[in-house]
């Protein structure tokens, strides 16, 4: 476990100096996902040092950001003020963005040939 | 009893706890709602903190001092996916055009859709910037909002409301679009709804759960690419 989380935390650093140093658009942790993705496809043994604790952090994503959705208490104005275009958006879009993606895949799933 | 109170009250210890209790009773309950997505653990948690807050007079600062061990811990799990991203690499390679397509449409139908229904409603510009990586996984979006001047925290709302929305409403309306591949199911409820689509589309089918994960991982580098891009332009 502390060779895993030194392996991640070792990404996720190369990845907040590299989007630093080069003023990248890009979060630091995204370009650390790179950046482990390459590692285990350089070197797959890596696979099993990371995988364990991977498997635990991804299980209980929903725990990490429940720090983050307490802090909805500094915006109670304005969940009162924009309740609505927030609630919209969101409800729309997610249905839009499913049709959407569906869609498109089938057609061109469709185009290519027959299901394999 | 009050010095108890002043010590307890100071300490990172007691509000660490106090979030992971908070959410093994989110869990508790979630269980015995059999998994239904409307009864997610991560509201249940956040409405009983923020009830705890309130009764307390606990101020967020006081509170995050105690969680930001909790919190610290997006950065590694954003990394962590590409663990299940390189598992996968087969199934990417097999479906690659349709699954690159599909995907590069719903990124970009997800955050212009948001971004321009909230704005045509009269949104301000700091809940519009959060609200534009709504459909991506938790870390990877609170990293994008604060990027483009949006608020971490009410992007972290956003994205656990849309999760549930998507989780709820994906089965019965990819029955009414008639798409039956699974890989193109587990797709669209992975790239509008994360995480907790992905954890929907396991409940169904093995091949939409697999592929709902791999969308989940390339949704939300193409989302980190997409949005801080657009941002630049719209300015």
């Amino acid at each position: 476990m502390i060779s895993a989380l030194s392996v991640l935390l070792c990404c996720q650093l190369a990845g907040e100096l590299v989007a630093r140093l080069l003023q990248l658009p890009v979060p630091g942790p995204v370009l650390g996902l790179l950046f482990l993705f390459a590692v285990l496809l350089a070197r797959g043994r890596t696979a099993e040092t990371v995988g364990g604790t991977a498997q635990v952090l991804l299980g209980h994503l929903a725990l990490l950001f429940v720090p983050a959705g307490v802090g909805l208490v500094r915006h109670g104005a304005r969940l009162r003020m924009e309740w609505l275009p927030i609630f919209a958006a969101l409800a729309v879009s997610t249905a839009i963005t499913i049709a959407v993606t569906a869609l498109v895949f089938q057609a061109v799933a469709r185009a290519l040939g027959p299901r394999p | 009893m009050s010095r108890l109170w002043v010590y307890l009250a100071a300490s990172p210890l007691l509000w660490l706890t106090a979030t992971l209790l908070a959410y093994q009773a989110g869990m508790w309950v979630f269980r015995r709602a059999g998994q239904r997505p409307i009864a997610h653990p991560v509201p249940l948690a956040v409405g009983a903190l923020i009830v705890l807050l309130r009764a307390t007079g606990t101020d967020y600062d006081t509170y995050f001092a105690g969680a930001q061990f909790v919190h610290f811990l997006l950065g590694p799990a954003t990394v962590a996916l590409a663990v299940p991203l390189y598992q996968n690499r087969a199934e990417v390679r097999r479906a690659l055009l349709p699954m690159v397509s599909a995907l590069l449409a719903g990124s970009a139908v997800a955050v212009l859709s948001a971004v321009g229904i909230a704005a045509a409603l009269g949104a301000s510009g700091e809940t519009v910037a959060s609200i534009a990586p709504k459909s991506v996984t938790a870390p990877i979006a609170m990293a994008i909002s604060e990027q483009i001047g949006g608020q971490p925290s009410l992007t972290a709302a956003m994205v656990i409301a849309t999760g549930i929305l998507g989780a709820v409403m994906a089965t019965p309306l990819l029955n009414l679009l008639g798409v039956r591949d699974w890989r193109g199911r587990g797709l669209a409820a992975g790239v509008a709804a994360h995480g907790l689509g992905t954890a929907r589309a396991f409940q169904v089918n093995p091949l939409a759960g697999t592929f709902a994960g791999i969308a989940l991982g390339l949704n939300g580098l193409v989302t980190a690419v997409l949005v801080p891009l657009l941002a630049q332009l719209w300015r």
